[in-house]
């Protein structure tokens, strides 16, 4: 499970451009259960975007967008309403708009900031990762996050260590901003590089869920489990 | 305005020579060596701990060297302190007097003789010249007023051996727009992919003044051993062939760095020397490029 929360309405509006259209993507599995990309919250961007004057060419849920197989198969039946708009619109985790960056050759916004939930990291089986920072970046970073894909976690360019488009620490490795730089080329907004990226807010790294998310999430179970015993 | 300072103001050609901190306290052969070469350079830029090697911190030895006449670069990483210490340490640099610093990203810790510390790395580079950015205006990182402002000369690093370089000169482009008033460049050997890179550089715009770092190659295997081992420096098979075939490795491995300076010092506005040991022969080296 990894919980995420929408990201303030004006953020989401800033990453995008006046005339932009876009495909709006929720997810089903943890952003559905924590109230963030699900049927309802897909429709509510959907309605906003409308009346915020940008087009939206279509939406859908997912049932785990990190899941990139079943991302593929169900987004290849709706091929032309992605390929119609300028860019997707993710209501869901940082993997999520990891994954779907790596099957969909446009830029993912991400609708969505992923929250710490203390020292539960649940399981992922494939390769994007995610910090839960709190502060999801991967708008300006062509989906690919600095803080894991970086083995220094740096937010504002490539340390200058690599050789070869090899990291500094661990042969073999990428340098990750360099995968950065590609991603951002490949989707044509080299000018992202350019944004200065402000330190992190390290408050939001590692906390205790807050006590209305124990209760709504998997701290539930135990709270029932307490409450029958009792 | 200090004698370095001025120059990189006047766009005058400034040479800054590299003084690497001894693990331990005997740092008394270090200054001695130091002062002999004094009159060459315009300032003696202090390493932090460089290759995440543990010593000497460069606040103390900058401080050192500063009594005894000389200016110096205080080089700063965030490697191994967060944004509290880093600050702290801004202003600390203020008090003691140290007019310039470099800010730099740092080395990763599993490289040095520490390897199972926890790397910080709370800020970055761009991050950490924002930070003095806004110390010198008076402010700290949560915007609460200092009594009294620091006055520190910010410098950076650039990579002109980067492949892809592009990288490299968007986030030079953005230390600039951060305040970096100076750019030393990592080891150069290819004095053409320099030329490159400096011709980027304006193209984008960034016409903050370049110091062409020189590191003179001790032996064939040290290259290799850079090549492998050190960050950012990378030393073409050519000019490890040359050093090979010669019979006098001291004298062609000055050769090449007066050939380095000469081929760039026509493109950039300044030398960094990193002699690594060799302090002596950098009157040589200066003398052979036309510096001294």
């Amino acid at each position: 499970m990894i919980y995420s929360e929408q990201k303030p309405w004006s953020e989401i509006t800033s990453y995008l451009s006046e005339s932009e259209s876009l495909f709006v993507l929720g997810c089903g599995g943890c952003a559905a259960a924590s109230g963030s990309g699900g049927e309802e919250q897909v429709e509510e961007l959907t309605h906003k975007l409308n009346r915020g004057g940008w087009t939206v060419t279509g939406s859908k849920v997912i049932e785990f967008l990190c899941n990139k197989g079943l991302v593929g198969i169900r987004l290849a039946r709706i091929s032309d309403k992605i390929e119609s708009a300028d860019s997707i619109l993710g209501a869901c985790c940082g993997i999520g708009i990891q994954a779907v960056g790596k099957i969909v050759d446009k830029q993912v916004h991400p609708a969505n900031d992923t929250v710490s939930m203390g020292h539960f990291h649940g399981a992922w089986p494939s390769e994007e990762t995610c910090e839960r920072c709190g502060e999801c970046l991967l708008e300006y970073t062509g989906g690919l996050c600095p803080l894991t894909v970086c083995t220094k976690g740096l937010l504002n360019g490539a340390c200058g260590g690599s050789h070869e488009g090899e990291c500094e620490v661990e042969p073999g490795r990428p340098c990750g901003w360099e995968l950065i730089y590609d991603r951002l080329r490949d989707i044509d907004r080299l000018d992202l590089l350019t944004t200065y990226n402000d330190p992190k807010p390290r408050e939001k790294y590692q906390k205790e869920p807050e006590m209305d998310q124990r209760h709504s999430l998997f701290w539930a179970i135990e709270a029932e489990e307490v409450e029958e015993s009792d | 305005m200090t004698k370095f300072q001025d120059k990189i103001l006047e766009n005058e050609l400034a040479v800054t020579c590299e003084a690497g901190p001894p693990k331990g306290t005997d740092i008394g052969e270090l200054l001695e060596e130091l002062d002999e070469i004094g009159y060459l350079v315009d300032a003696f830029n202090v390493t932090d701990q460089q290759s995440s090697v543990m010593r000497v911190g460069s606040l103390a030895v900058s401080h050192r060297i500063k009594e005894t006449g000389h200016e110096t670069v205080y080089q700063l990483t965030c490697r191994d302190r967060n944004r509290i210490a880093l600050q702290s340490d801004l202003l600390s640099a203020d008090v003691l007097g140290l007019e310039n610093v470099l800010a730099l990203t740092g080395d990763y810790t599993t490289l040095g003789d520490h390897p199972h510390a926890k790397p910080v790395f709370d800020l970055d580079s761009p991050q950490l010249l924002a930070v003095i950015r806004d110390l010198n205006d008076g402010v700290d990182m949560e915007n609460n007023d200092l009594k009294g402002t620091t006055n520190l000369f910010p410098g950076a690093a650039v990579n002109p051996g980067a492949d892809p370089v592009e990288p490299q000169v968007h986030k030079a482009k953005m230390k600039a727009n951060l305040g970096a008033k100076f750019f030393q460049s990592q080891a150069v050997y290819d004095p053409r992919l320099f030329k490159e890179f400096m011709e980027k550089l304006r193209e984008a715009k960034v016409e903050v003044p370049v110091l062409v770092g020189i590191l003179p190659l001790k032996s064939p295997g040290m290259a290799r051993f850079m090549n492998q081992n050190i960050a950012g420096a990378y030393v073409p098979e050519e000019v490890i062939d040359e050093l090979d075939g010669s019979s006098d490795t001291l004298k062609k491995s000055l050769e090449i760095c007066s050939r380095v300076i000469n081929q760039t010092v026509g493109c950039c506005e300044g030398v960094h020397l990193m002699p690594m040991g060799w302090e002596t022969h950098v009157p040589e080296i200066l003398e052979k490029s036309g510096l001294a």
